[in-house]
């Protein structure tokens, strides 16, 4: 199949790859997806003191447009607020990525992980 | 623009440029292109004489009777001819038909129509190995049991099917067996004077023959019959109507002589150019090599690289023509319905990448799809939170996934 500049751009090019200490009580850390499926996304993010996503980092396995669009949204979320990245939604991403119909589950994952990163910031509070 | 190498021969061959030539002199007005039912003038009789020649070379590389051979348009409609015709045939004896769950989808959905129209179709499980053997299809024999249909080599992993013992136990039932040997010609060897098979399904275009034509082995000691799937002018003695393609025809004749004068020759250079392959990548952690370790035809290496997914494999890999065991641009998500057959995890199958090797691979080609191979893998696991769990010694399948 034919992809996309854009996802070809992350997927040679991934931003923001890495890890970062989950028992940390400014990082939070959402993991989406299943091997079954044939994607799981880590999602982390480090939030400072006045709420502001300092930092992401993730490691994706999955097809290129799972890897690009966790990518793209490291990228997105960095300097935002938790509500700021809370309203970042799957459509969001498959339009910056024009990702073909079959593709949108992978933003639809990726908004999950946004999603399970902020719940668990949060619950560590 | 650069094309990648084509290391996908288990897909499909190019023509082999002798065979080209050979059909090309079958079409212009100048050539061979009179019908070879025409029985009133020299056009007709010197098209005949070209396809009865060609079904003497098919039917020499299997060790048959040319009259045993009908021409059909490829094994995927040799193999609804066999399975429908013998079903359609011989309902009044048995409605039971017994294949396994790693055929080719020409086999399985062919079951499952008949299954709509009545008949109970048994899939066998194979080993992990990919192995079906005797001892399983006689423990699976009804008294109703009309069919067995096996492959002989798997298209996806290569393995190969001990079809002369599984044939030994069909025929000592009375049961028919057709044997799918799309993958096999030219491979390995087939004797049908020896093994006791009833009904055997070929294809020019995986042999160096063009698209677009194959042949269907149909025993006549003791004669099968078969009722005909496509009606017409009672061609194929009736078993399949339609005007012969000669040029197709004469196509796959001249690619299976060339089979059987070269299958030595090519089968030892090829296995030295698997084993080159799997010798480049087996030293990597967590790498597996899927199917039988021996009983598979050479060309095929079936490779999983564990914690990585197959489509971004392949995507990193787009100067290499492999296919994947996933199946992720399909809406479905499943990874190969073979592959999880032999009971692999899904995190194993989605990560299968088949290179499959022929007759015009080289030893650059190879080390080249070594070096691609090793870095895409090595890349990829950097990106892999399953990696990195693997790393930490976390065991996947305790884990509980959020599954979408």
């Amino acid at each position: 199949m034919a992809y996309s500049e854009q996802v070809l751009d992350h997927y040679e090019n991934p931003r923001n790859v890495g890890k970062m200490d989950e028992q940390d009580a400014h990082v939070g850390t959402g993991m989406v997806g299943a091997p079954a499926c044939g994607d799981v996304m880590r999602l982390q993010i480090k939030v400072n003191d006045s709420g502001v996503i300092e930092d992401a980092k993730f490691k994706t396995y999955g097809c290129g447009s799972a890897i690009a669009s966790s990518s793209l949204v490291t990228e997105w979320m960095k300097g935002m607020t938790l509500d700021q990245a809370g309203e970042i939604r799957n459509s969001n991403i498959s339009e910056e990525l024009a990702l073909p119909p079959v593709k949108i589950h992978c933003s639809v994952l990726a908004e999950d992980a946004i999603k399970a990163a902020i719940h668990d910031y949060k619950s560590k509070q | 623009m650069k094309l990648p190498i084509f290391l996908d021969y288990s897909a499909t061959t190019p023509v082999d440029p002798r065979v080209a030539k050979l059909m090309c002199d079958c079409l212009t007005q100048e050539g061979n292109f009179g019908n070879p039912a025409s029985r009133s003038h020299i056009y007709g009789w010197q098209a005949e004489e070209a396809v009865e020649n060609a079904r003497r070379q098919v039917a020499d590389l299997v060790k048959a009777d040319p009259r045993e051979i009908v021409w059909t348009s490829g094994a995927t409609e040799s193999n609804n001819l066999a399975i429908k015709g013998v079903a359609h045939f011989y309902h009044k004896k048995g409605k039971h038909i017994i294949t396994s769950k790693i055929e080719h989808k020409a086999v399985l959905d062919t079951c499952r129509q008949l299954e709509r129209e009545g008949f109970e179709v048994t899939y066998l499980d194979p080993t992990t190995d990919g192995l079906i053997s005797a001892q399983q299809v006689a423990d699976a024999l009804r008294e109703d049991t009309i069919l067995v249909s096996l492959m002989h080599v798997n298209n996806e992993i290569g393995v190969i099917t001990d079809i002369a013992a599984i044939a030994e136990v069909t025929r000592a039932n009375k049961v028919l067996f057709h044997v799918d040997a799309a993958q096999s010609t030219g491979k390995i060897e087939i004797d049908l004077t020896a093994a006791k098979v009833d009904l055997m399904s070929f294809s020019a275009h995986k042999t160096y023959g063009p698209k677009g034509v194959g042949a269907l082995y149909v025993s006549r000691k003791p004669r099968v019959r078969l009722e005909a799937q496509i009606h017409g002018g009672g061609h194929e003695r009736g078993m399949r109507s339609g005007t012969l393609a000669t040029h197709q025809i004469v196509g796959m004749g001249a690619a299976f002589a060339i089979a059987q004068e070269e299958m030595d020759s090519d089968n030892v250079r090829i296995k030295r150019l698997s084993e080159r392959l799997w010798n480049g990548v087996k030293d990597m952690e967590e790498v597996y090599m899927n199917g039988h370790p021996t009983q598979r035809v050479p060309g095929n290496a079936n490779i999983s690289f564990n914690f990585v997914e197959g489509e971004s494999l392949l995507m990193s890999l787009r100067e290499l023509a492999v296919s994947s065991g996933s199946a992720c641009t399909s809406a479905s998500l499943e990874p190969s319905y073979v592959l999880r057959a032999l009971g692999m995890n899904d995190e194993l199958a989605h990560s299968s990448i088949r290179f499959s090797i022929g007759r015009f691979t080289t030893e650059e080609d190879i080390d080249q799809a070594i070096e691609l191979s090793l870095n895409a893998v090595n890349k990829l696991r950097a990106l892999s939170p399953l990696w990195d769990m693997f790393k930490d010694g976390i065991d996947l399948d305790t884990v509980q996934w959020a599954a979408h």
